[in-house]
């Protein structure tokens, strides 16, 4: 039977959290009391429909985008549609490679437009939007696998960076993935780019027919997935670093082009320890550079960082 | 949408997204799996939640619409059970959960695990007066022995299931079959036993028994002697004598203490079966699962004719059950034979009266279980200290933040009444064994002292944060909050 949609406070009295199927989302405001309490009655009267909007056009949201493709009606529908755009011309590409993000930004924005905030995050299972207003800002800590939560680095959002969006991909995560990146964390202009340019990303970081990679057709484990017959990551065995390099230039060439498409500020590519990093243009903002982004081993990675900002921690 | 599925794919429908989900897998959202065919949810690890009242938590948006202020259930206090937090069986390695948490002023340490029993079992308690078999007669689940009749008690039958001969000292479908029953009964499931030479109930944890397809709907409100105390007053100058029909004690009223006192005339009445004090019977007939627990249908087969010096005709009998659901009214002819008549305005109320005098019939299930060697060392790297610590009371024993009852004596064997745990919270591996969540939660001080794991321990807030494998339930209502630092003998 169809459970309700849940809403509630989380047990430190500040955090929201709404969960309805598959959708769970996080939620902090900051700002007046009175302001925050209706940005939160706000979040919860638009999520409590969010879940069977998406739901009424699932079959055209599970098929690839496209210049010929029929648009979604739905509002969070559309912002899906349109983050994955940009990529339907060069690889196979849903709407659902952005769900994540569209929704958590869809919630974000009910929130604004009732109250004036501070600041303020929804985080979709990883997949961020957030406010900042002012001096405002948020620190951000990266987690590699789901399963092993411990941070492998750290970034800090302030207002002034044009960063509204965070999102992170993996073969380890919930969705799958072609690619064998232990994670993707991307920074764009809103979540819903992110997710869908974070998937694209994960994709990249790949190496082709090498055996220590198991892929199973995305319909074998989950018969109504997306993404059909196409080869989901399933494990990937121990690789050797010349293989881990490889992978990771594949992504950061990936990241690179679509940086210079003004689709994405910067990422940061985790596969088995290694970390690369693709920090923002100049042009942008110098916070990925600031207050140890790469916490670990920071002294050695940034003695290899190179100009694209590769590196890799093996000693 | 896909077109052709596996036989065993099933179709989720906890939400609008429908995911079809093949067998071993999960659906979108992690929390529904297709487990041998079966949707089911996988629970996450559960979190209790102490909330004021019950059920306010988890709050579906549509019933607070209108009037919620976004403020609701601030500072509510979390307590993390076993159910769901895995074993480092057989391995000695710290338990998968240590979590430490401030309860008024003072560190507390809860260690988590689940425990993977081979020794254990249920003690059942079926509240019926009907004879359920002879004492020690097997109790049997799809024709598998797993369990035997145990001692009578008042009102009710007992019956001890499983153990560790069932699960692991006989067949290997014995074992499965053990570890089946155990497991249902556990979950609150119901689960139909029959027993040798007796008759077949269907229990349920928390429901009224079902024997021999009837339900059970009243326990009876005292043995025939207690009820022929209760009533006597009642009866008096309504009716000349009474039999309460009981497999136990039979009690009437003419001979018995109560009526004595009260001046009930002698009636010559002549009972079957052994008299044990006056007015009190054992063994007027054979148990079974007519009246009061014998197995007549006929009352009258428990009397010899009334003795003609002081036996008169016309003279009122009435004969009754323990739970008042059958009853007969007789008057003496001139020959001095009962004949049944119906029963008088005046003593319906009496006999109504033992109707409802007796509480509703129910199963209840008590998980009991040995927290044996490696589970200990998973607690503290001395396992003999946490015994010793529990025995003190300074460490609480609670499973799925429900109260346990420790057994005095050696090592850490508990029982725990299955209804106030979590739904769902037992478990099993095929070894067969059950696996059932266990949490010691000591104080902070005391927990290094006796060796504890004090290396893992984790804040409590830092557990939460793994929101993912995480649900949050309400703690049952009827528990002490398992936190609390009044550190006290453990309750039944």
């Amino acid at each position: 039977m169809r459970e309700p949609a849940l809403i509630r406070m989380l047990p430190d009295g500040r955090r929201l959290h709404l969960h309805d199927g598959p959708i769970d989302l996080i939620i902090e405001a900051s700002g007046a009391p009175q302001a925050i309490s209706a940005a939160y009655e706000a979040a919860a009267r638009r999520f409590v429909s969010i879940l069977d909007e998406l739901c009424s056009e699932l079959p055209l949201l599970r098929s690839r985008a496209g210049k010929h493709a029929k648009r979604p009606r739905g509002a969070v529908a559309q912002r899906m549609f349109t983050a994955v755009e940009p990529y339907s011309e060069d690889c196979f590409i849903t709407p659902m490679a952005a769900v994540a993000g569209s929704v958590a930004e869809a919630i974000l924005e009910s929130m604004t437009v009732a109250a004036t905030l501070e600041r303020a995050y929804v985080n979709n299972g990883g997949d961020i939007a957030l406010h900042l207003t002012n001096s405002q800002c948020y620190k951000i800590g990266m987690v590699e696998r789901p399963d092993c939560p411990s941070l492998f680095g750290s970034l800090e959002i302030t207002a002034k960076d044009p960063v509204r969006g965070i999102a992170t991909s993996g073969w380890r995560g919930r969705s799958f993935s072609l690619g064998i990146a232990d994670a993707v964390t991307v920074l764009a202009d809103c979540a819903s780019a992110a997710d869908a340019a974070a998937t694209v990303i994960a994709n990249a970081v790949n190496l082709s027919d090498h055996p220590g990679i198991t892929r199973v057709p995305a319909r074998d484990i989950s018969p109504d997935s997306d993404l059909g017959d196409l080869l989901v990551t399933r494990n990937v065995e121990l690789l050797s670093k010349l293989e881990i390099d490889a992978a990771l230039e594949n992504g950061l060439r990936m990241a690179v082009s679509l940086r210079e498409r003004g689709l994405i500020h910067s990422a940061a590519i985790r596969l088995q320890k290694c970390v690369c990093v693709l920090p923002p243009s100049a042009a942008t903002a110098a916070f990925f550079c600031r207050d140890g982004f790469l916490k670990p081993s920071a002294p050695q990675i940034h003695a290899q960082l190179d100009l694209a900002g590769r590196t890799s921690p093996h000693a | 949408m896909p077109d052709v599925f596996p036989p065993d794919t099933v179709r989720c429908d906890a939400c609008p997204v429908l995911c079809y989900i093949k067998r071993g897998h999960a659906g979108a959202c992690d929390r529904y799996a297709n487990v041998e065919g079966q949707l089911v949810r996988v629970d996450p690890h559960i979190l209790l939640d102490r909330a004021k009242s019950q059920g306010t938590p988890l709050v579906p948006f549509l019933e607070r619409e209108g009037d919620w202020d976004g403020k609701i259930m601030k500072g509510q206090e979390t307590f993390v059970t076993a159910i769901g937090a895995g074993t480092t069986y057989p391995d000695y390695k710290p338990a998968p959960f240590i979590v430490s948490s401030e309860v008024e002023g003072v560190d507390m340490v809860t260690v988590v695990t689940e425990g993977i029993f081979s020794y254990c079992g249920v003690k059942l308690k079926i509240d019926t007066d009907r004879h359920l078999g002879p004492e020690r007669n097997l109790v049997r689940a799809q024709g598998e022995p797993v369990g035997h009749v145990t001692t009578a008690e008042y009102g009710s039958q007992m019956l001890s299931l499983g153990g560790v001969h069932h699960l692991t000292g006989g067949s290997k479908s014995e074992g499965r079959v053990t570890c089946e029953t155990l497991l249902d009964l556990c979950n609150g499931k119901e689960v139909e036993l029959t027993i040798d030479e007796g008759a077949s109930v269907r229990v349920a944890a928390g429901k009224p028994p079902v024997v021999n397809g009837q339900r059970e709907e009243r326990m009876r409100v005292g043995c025939g002697s207690a009820t022929i105390g209760m009533f006597a007053k009642q009866w008096l100058g309504k009716v000349d004598d009474v039999v309460v029909v009981d497999d136990h004690i039979t009690g009437v009223l003419s001979e018995h203490q109560a009526g004595k006192l009260l001046g009930v005339r002698e009636t010559g009445i002549a009972i079957h079966g052994r008299r044990s004090t006056p007015g009190r019977y054992f063994q007027v007939a054979e148990p079974g699962t007519g009246w009061g627990g014998t197995n007549i249908s006929d009352p009258l087969t428990i009397l010899k004719p009334f003795k003609a010096k002081f036996a008169w005709p016309h003279l009122r009998l009435l004969m009754v059950s323990t739970t008042g659901e059958q009853f007969a009214y007789y008057e003496l002819d001139d020959a001095l034979r009962p004949v049944e008549k119906e029963l008088p305005e005046t003593l319906k109320e009496s006999v109504g009266r033992i109707r409802e005098n007796c509480e509703p019939a129910l199963t209840t299930v008590l998980f009991m279980g040995g927290a044996g060697g490696s589970l200990r060392a998973g607690v503290t790297e001395n396992p003999v200290k946490l015994t010793d610590s529990v025995k003190r009371k300074l460490t609480r024993v609670t499973c799925g933040g429900a109260p346990a009852y420790i057994w005095p004596g050696g090592g850490i064997t508990f029982m725990v009444d299955v209804t106030r745990m979590p739904e769902n919270a037992f478990g099993y591996v095929p070894t067969p064994a059950l696996v059932a969540p266990i949490e010691f939660t000591l104080k902070k001080d005391d927990y290094a002292v006796l060796g504890g794991h004090v290396d893992y321990v984790r804040p409590l807030g830092d557990v939460l944060k793994e929101k993912e494998r995480q649900r949050q339930i309400v703690s049952h209502a009827q528990n002490p909050w398992p936190l609390k630092p009044r550190i006290e003998s453990s309750e039944s």
